[in-house]
């Protein structure tokens, strides 16, 4: 009993037998109501039948299925993990829809109509011509707080969210400030309050903006989204206001002092270095002769 | 001198030709054929069946080797490729009191119509590594009975004709598909036991166990298991009556569960259900006793706050390959996130060891 393509015709598959960027196309139907649900009701978490993907849940397989509905043959992709292109998930996910959906890549934000992130918004400012989406892994801003959905989905559709500012005044009273870094809570519209996905807090005020964003949590079966130029708060208190943060000091390699960090330890002795976490951002000030303190003129396949 | 990391797509090409070797192992040692492992490991094959949703012992055979026997991988390539497979439309109810028996027992009643039958089972193998197996000798051929042609019927059903057990309701209502809308709760019935029979083995038998042990006790009796093959039939629109499409092995059992009443039901006995793809006794046993568990609200019984009654707790943890997704997704580049959490250490601790200095001074 061997597995020959005689008798089972559907073992003969390559990639190239999938349809346009893998999903069915009802599939795609049933993920773009969501998404249009989402667009309609800013930051409320629409459920959908979430599929199995062939890469693992928790690995972007929400904003993967939410690209494949959004992707048209003519779109220019880039992914992005912690800001970065070649990032082995990345390159993972980059690599499918090459295979899948035959579209056009690339690492450079300002040429790309749709960009899958994972825990960074690229430092460029996005168009209205652009989509952001993003993988979320826990989509429920409340999660932490309170672990049944049905409480969580109680709480949202009655407004409640005393629970949250009562975790953040208690931040307070313990540290002194709010301890949370990233994943740091929003207000969409002055209703929902939603999930950012574990974007650095330094992110947050960026997402009012001028693309469309839209949020996957694959294995949590939710989708959300932020229309165009919504109003997006960071949760905070008149007398603490948020604060958007960043390592202090500019990328030794071009010498941004606007951008998100990445810490680096160059030696034993532990020896740190702080570059972008955005590597077009970077690689795109370099090649235009921005020089930090450790860099090196910007040269081709330097790398 | 620091250079941005790059290399990740070489990194992924060697990475996947390394795994592909030592799948392979030692090529001085025959290559295991599908066939071998469909035929030699069916156990291993009937979880994977199971647990990713799919009836086909081949693919399942091929899942196991390219998995290199890592039975949740080889459950995931089932998954990832079961999604991508037409539906046709639904198969009609099976009818399991036409199964062709290979084993049933009961442990509610010494003998009942049908008879007791063991068939292959480990249940009283005395558990001695059998070094004559690594000789690779031929197997004796066992004896052979004659089969049953007659239905069986379902064990439970006697008790239901004296009324001493809780009916389950017909219904026409055609149940909800776990795998084409998401999952909204409370969940009925028929999606809860949809998402138990593809649940893992082990956190289901995890859950059934601690119900045993006190979590939530609904002592169970096996009323009955049975494991044989099912005739499948699905009606043909065009045609207009229902065809034979094959046939698939199921393994079911049904515990009858103690009960004395509540404030909304007299006493009786209750029940648990399990049904499960392939020869999955300890699954679909497991599946019962947790699927009793969780029917303490229809039977108006107390929450004792036990996991087992915990729909969304056991519903929203009992996928495999979520779970290892999820669980295995923190090997990911997080360095973003850690990056903020630094920042945010060192001015907590900033401030702190400044409010210590000031308190000894």
């Amino acid at each position: 009993m061997a597995l020959s393509g005689e008798n089972r015709p559907y073992l003969d598959h390559s990639m190239a037998d999938y349809n346009f960027a893998y999903l069915d196309e009802q599939t795609k139907r049933m993920i773009r109501r969501a998404i249009l649900k989402g667009l309609a009701i800013p930051g409320y978490q629409v459920p959908f039948a979430s599929r199995e993907m062939p890469m693992p849940y928790g690995w972007g397989t929400g904003g993967v299925q939410v690209t494949a509905a959004a992707l048209t043959p003519d779109d220019t992709l880039k992914v992005i993990d912690q800001g970065a292109d070649d990032t082995t998930n990345a390159v993972s996910i980059r690599k499918f829809f090459e295979k899948t959906a035959g579209v056009a890549t690339t690492e450079e934000t300002g040429q790309a109509s749709v960009i899958q992130t994972r825990h960074r918004i690229p430092e460029e400012d996005l168009r209205e011509d652009q989509i952001l989406v993003y993988q979320v892994p826990i989509p429920e801003p409340l999660r932490f707080l309170e672990p049944s959905e049905v409480e969580t989905r109680k709480m949202h559709s009655l407004e409640e969210y005393g629970l949250m500012h009562v975790k953040l005044y208690e931040d307070i009273s313990r540290h002194g400030a709010i301890a949370t870094a990233y994943a740091y809570p929003v207000k969409v519209e002055g209703r929902y309050v939603m999930d950012p996905s574990p974007i650095p807090k330094f992110d947050n005020p960026k997402m009012e903006m001028a693309a469309i964003q839209l949020f996957g949590a694959g294995r949590e079966q939710r989708i959300y989204a932020v229309p165009p130029h919504t109003q997006v708060v960071s949760l905070d208190f008149d007398d603490y206001p948020f604060e958007a943060s960043k390592a202090d000091a500019p990328c030794d390699l071009c010498g941004a002092e606007d951008s998100y960090l990445d810490e680096v330890i160059m030696d034993d002795a532990g020896t740190r270095m702080f570059v972008c976490s955005d590597t077009d951002y970077c690689t795109g000030r370099r090649k235009a002769g921005h020089i930090g303190a450790q860099g090196t003129a910007f040269e081709e396949d330097a790398a | 001198m620091y250079v941005a990391v790059k290399g990740g797509e070489r990194a992924i090409d060697n990475a996947h030709a390394w795994l592909a070797e030592e799948r392979r192992g030692d090529p001085s040692v025959d290559e295991l054929s599908v066939a071998q492992i469909c035929e030699q490991l069916s156990l291993a094959v009937n979880r994977v069946m199971a647990e990713g949703s799919l009836y086909d012992p081949d693919l399942a055979a091929l899942a196991i080797k390219q998995a290199r026997g890592d039975m949740i991988e080889a459950i995931f390539l089932i998954r990832a490729y079961r999604t991508t497979l037409p539906r046709f439309g639904y198969s009609s109810p099976v009818e399991t009191a036409n199964m062709a028996c290979d084993r049933r027992i009961s442990a509610t009643f010494k003998d009942a119509p049908g008879g007791q039958v063991l068939g292959p089972t480990f249940d009283y193998t005395h558990r001695l590594l059998d070094f004559a197996l690594a000789a690779e000798g031929d197997t004796p051929e066992a004896a052979e009975g004659i089969a049953r042609h007659e239905p069986t019927p379902h064990i439970t059903e006697f008790l239901n004709q004296e009324g001493l057990i809780q009916t389950e309701e017909d219904t026409d209502k055609t149940p909800g598909d776990l795998t084409r809308e998401p999952l909204e709760l409370p969940a009925n019935r028929a999606l809860r036991l949809q998402s138990l029979s593809r649940g893992d083995e082990g956190f289901v038998l995890g859950m059934a166990y601690s119900t045993q042990r006190g979590y939530a006790r609904n002592h169970a009796f096996v009323g009955e298991l049975r494991i044989g093959k099912v005739d499948v039939e699905m009606e043909i629109p065009e045609l207009g009556f229902s065809i034979d499409i094959g046939e698939i092995e199921l393994t079911e059992c049904e515990t009858v569960n103690q009960f004395t009443g509540s404030k909304t039901e007299p006493p009786q006995f209750t029940r648990g259900y399990g049904l499960v793809f392939g020869q999955s006794e300890r699954k679909s046993i497991s599946m019962a006793l947790v699927d009793r568990a969780l029917r303490w609200k229809e039977l108006g019984e107390d929450n004792l706050g036990a996991p087992a009654q915990d729909e969304e707790f056991v519903l929203y943890h009992s996928d495999n390959i979520q779970a290892t997704g999820f669980l295995e997704h923190i090997k990911l580049p997080h360095y973003v996130d850690f990056q903020s959490e630094l920042e945010l250490i060192r001015k907590l601790r900033r401030e702190a060891m400044g409010e210590m200095k000031e308190a000894a001074e």
